[in-house]
């Protein structure tokens, strides 16, 4: 099947929506982590009891992207197409798969958990239920099989690009992404539009798209989800991007730690190319536009514009000066625009209803929603989208439901290594690109690493830091020796060795590298310790004064010691993985602090609070 | 990272190449499939793929396929080997048989990653980065494999283990049959 025009294109989607489908849907999450955490069986099981009860008819199987629900996988969602209802089971297993279906859309089956629904989609439908979500960018992702390219088209798919190239100027698309206000979402935060307007002024033979989808913060998992979960979503979006700046060729720059998301993107963009909807001629505009996937090979800093642009030349993945910027010298020398994944995915919607549209949602500096990977010490580790201005408050408590064992919020980092720590004072804060820098952290692409009480910041900074050196690309001075430094003064103060002289050294060395490193990433890496050293003064203090770790982590600091609560159930000696601990049976026992590595298994285990960790 | 750096010398590891024709047709298949002649002064773009296809047809990339990769890319080695040492998925040395990697991405980190990491080391009795004596298992940290929500996690050649605690370790490698 080829589609050569927008009529054409217009006429498929009206005929697969008039097409016969079974009543009740069954949605399948199978991203990266629905996979790891067991999905495959639930899904087998589910398609078995469909066969055996010769349920094909009535039930249709869709294995879908991230629903965002990590924390419940395996997660499945029943629909009933005709009345709408719908519930979502979390932690399922292949037990509770029949009565689920048994039960269908309309009934919660007996003996299973199931998942609040707390978003709206605003493409769609009105916020009638006060949802704190606001899907937009992810509006597909846990809703269709992103290997079948009609799912895509029966949901407005390529919609947009029909749009564009049948019925607006390329500049009337950059006039429109301009007028959007929407902000890059990879970190920095530039206007789109205006970074198009610059390619497009361009007067040369040949410009390239590119979409990063290097995703290196670690603990940030949002372009994964839209790239497993509506690979096309983004093609479509580099092509409109194409259209606008005058480029025909696009690159999509992927991690190779990322083996799902690049077999769907393999997949789409051949379906893409065989329905004539990437290629030669696309919607019979005389718009041609083709992409090609490149990957990464485990380099942190190839995520910076200028070292992808070198990574995809074949070369070492080292930054350059800018300017010039990529939109005027990047890829082969070529003008070139580089859009984060999750920019490239509000293109479509844009298109589709308008930039006033989309400026009714988010705030008015930062427009539209942004997708964060809430992680760490949270009890519902997920993706969650939400309009820009959402309080974090409801973000932790309400999305995130709290702590993990009801332990106490000390503070949430932002912007992975180039970021700072949001403490729990801040908490009201609503979230845009300005409010996070106020606070001396940033947005960054939408990492948020929940820490409680039982984290040291020191030692956060120390892990930052650490992750710095190694991804650090040696070219500039300041950021391949200074942080070396800065990683070996926080060490001291881990180690109870740091002195006062050491925490001033550390500031100022800090802004030392801040002021002259060549690329974001030096010029952001110190901002994790400024950011600790402003919020938590209090820990450096503790460590270097009193050669204490409030929240126990730095083993040097600590030791742990069986008080007289001990019975001699002997449960710590079988679990100690070094046999430091001794003791007869109903005796006290003693650990030997010469062997002991301070690894905290006897601590977890005591089932008496017999072992104080000092 | 060091490399054995001997151009043309009658090493162990150029057998590799003598020893399995099929595994270096696979890989000379592969790079004439790209479109190379298209626009030659752009060949080196077509680098990084190629040694992602190197090492995953040679499980490592040693000298002798550095030098096939140089010379089918019309690149010199020392471009070549340049792009190995700065890209961490690369490694010219020798892995074993079942690869550990404990992840130490940021959420994997607040949950505990660097305690698995050290009771890996402490019962494998190497570092990160190396492999056993025997050849049996490497042991390697990874930023982030994108399970967070079962963190900490440790990847066992392809398959992912979550919420892991250090009891578990010694179930995980005797998970590995030889
Ligand atoms: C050290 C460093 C790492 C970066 N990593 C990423 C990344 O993983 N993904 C991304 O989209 N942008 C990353 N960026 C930002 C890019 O340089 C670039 O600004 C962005 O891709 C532009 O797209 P946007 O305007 O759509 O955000 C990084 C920047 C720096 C300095
Ligand atoms: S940080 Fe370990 S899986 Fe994401």
């Amino acid at each position: 099947m080829t589609i050569n025009s927008a009529e054409a294109l217009k006429e498929h989607v009206a005929k697969l929506k008039s097409a016969a489908a079974p009543e009740t849907k069954i949605l399948v999450s199978m991203g990266t982590c629905g996979i790891a955490a067991g999905t495959t069986p639930v899904l087998e099981a589910i398609n078995k009891y469909i066969e055996e009860k010769n349920l094909q008819n009535a039930f249709e199987v869709v294995e879908v992207g991230c629903m965002g629900l990590c924390h419940s996988e395996p997660s499945i969602e029943v629909i009933n197409t005709v009345s709408g209802n719908s519930i979502i089971y979390g932690d399922v297993s292949e037990v509770q798969v029949q009565a689920i279906i048994d039960a269908g859309a309309d009934e919660i089956a007996r003996g299973t958990k199931t998942v609040e629904r707390t978003w709206y989609y605003p493409e769609k439908e009105e916020n009638t239920t006060n949802a704190i979500q606001a899907k937009v960018v992810l509006k597909n992702s846990g809703r269709i099989n992103p290997e079948v390219l009609d799912d895509y088209l029966v949901n407005d798919g390529y919609g947009a690009l029909a749009k564009a190239l049948c019925e607006m100027k390329p500049q009337e698309v950059v006039d429109e992404i301009i007028a959007s206000g929407l902000r890059g979402r990879g970190g920095g935060g530039f206007p789109t539009g205006k970074k198009w307007q610059f390619a497009a002024a361009q007067k040369t033979d040949e410009k390239f798209m590119i979409c990063n989808a290097d995703e290196g913060d670690p603990g940030a998992f949002m372009d994964r989800a839209v790239l497993e979960g509506d690979p096309h979503s983004v093609l479509e979006a580099m092509a409109i991007g194409g259209y606008a700046v005058g480029a025909h060729t696009g690159v999509i720059y992927i991690r190779a730690e990322y083996p799902l998301a690049i077999k769907r993107l393999r997949i789409a963009i051949e379906q893409a190319e065989k329905a004539g909807l990437l290629g030669k001629n696309i919607f019979g505009s005389g718009f041609d536009f083709n992409i090609e996937l490149k990957y990464g090979a485990g380099a942190f800093v190839c995520g910076e514009e200028t070292a992808l642009i070198h990574s995809i030349e074949g070369m070492r993945g080292e930054p350059t000066f800018k300017p010039p910027f990529p939109a005027v010298q990047g890829l082969w020398k070529k003008p070139t625009i580089v859009n984060n994944v999750e920019t490239y995915a509000n293109i479509g919607a844009i298109i589709r209803k308008g930039a006033n549209w989309f400026k009714t949602i988010g705030t008015a500096g930062s427009p539209g929603t942004k997708v964060f990977a809430l992680a760490g010490k949270i009890n519902k580790v997920g993706l969650v989208e939400v309009p820009m201005g959402t309080k974090l408050k409801d973000m932790i408590y309400t999305l995130g439901d709290g702590i993990v064992d009801g332990k106490k919020f000390k503070a949430v980092q932002t912007g992975g290594p180039s970021g700072g720590c949001i403490t729990a004072s801040m908490i009201e804060t609503e979230i845009d690109y300005e409010s996070l820098k106020a606070l001396g952290s940033m947005m960054g692409s939408g990492g948020m690493i929940v820490m409680d009480e039982d984290d040291c910041m020191v030692n956060v900074a120390k892990f930052f830091l650490e992750f710095t050196l190694d991804e650090s690309c040696g070219k500039c001075t300041p950021c391949r020796i200074g942080n070396k430094r800065l990683f070996e003064m926080l060490e001291e103060i881990c180690d109870g060795r740091g002195t006062m002289e050491t925490l001033d050294k550390l500031k100022s060395l800090s802004m030392t590298i801040k002021d002259t490193a060549l690329c974001g990433l030096g010029q952001t890496s110190p901002n994790p310790v400024l950011s600790t050293i402003k919020n938590f003064e209090d820990e450096y203090l503790a460590h270097i004064n009193e050669q204490r770790c409030p929240a126990g982590v730095c083993t040097s600091l600590i030791s742990y010691q069986i008080n007289d609560k001990c019975v001699g159930c002997t449960l710590c000696a079988r679990n100690c993985p070094v046999n430091c601990i001794s003791g007869e049976k109903k005796q006290l026992h003693e650990i030997d602090q010469s062997k002991c590595i301070k690894c905290g298994v006897c601590f977890q285990a005591c089932k008496f609070h017999a072992i104080d960790k000092i | 990272m060091s490399s054995t750096f001997a151009p043309g010398a009658k090493t162990e590891e150029d057998n590799l190449l003598v020893k399995s024709p099929e595994k270096l047709a696979e890989l000379e298949s592969y790079i004439d499939s790209l479109p190379l002649s298209e626009n030659p002064d752009r060949n080196r773009g077509f680098l990084i793929q190629s040694l992602h296809k190197a090492q995953e047809i040679f499980t490592y990339l040693p000298g002798c396929v550095q030098q096939y990769v140089a010379d089918k890319l019309k690149l010199h080695r020392s471009e070549v080997y340049g792009v190995i040492s700065f890209y961490s998925f690369f490694t010219d040395q020798p892995v074993g048989r079942h690869k550990i990697n404990v992840c130490t991405g940021t959420a994997c980190f607040v949950r505990g990653a660097n305690k698995i990491l050290d009771e890996f080391k402490r019962y494998l009795n190497i570092k990160e980065g190396e492999t056993t004596p025997d050849g049996k298992f490497s042991l390697g940290a990874l930023r982030c494999v994108g399970a967070c929500s079962l963190a900490p996690v440790v990847m066992l050649n392809d398959k992912v283990y979550g919420n892991v605690t250090t009891k578990m370790v010694p179930e995980i490698i005797n998970d590995c049959e030889d």
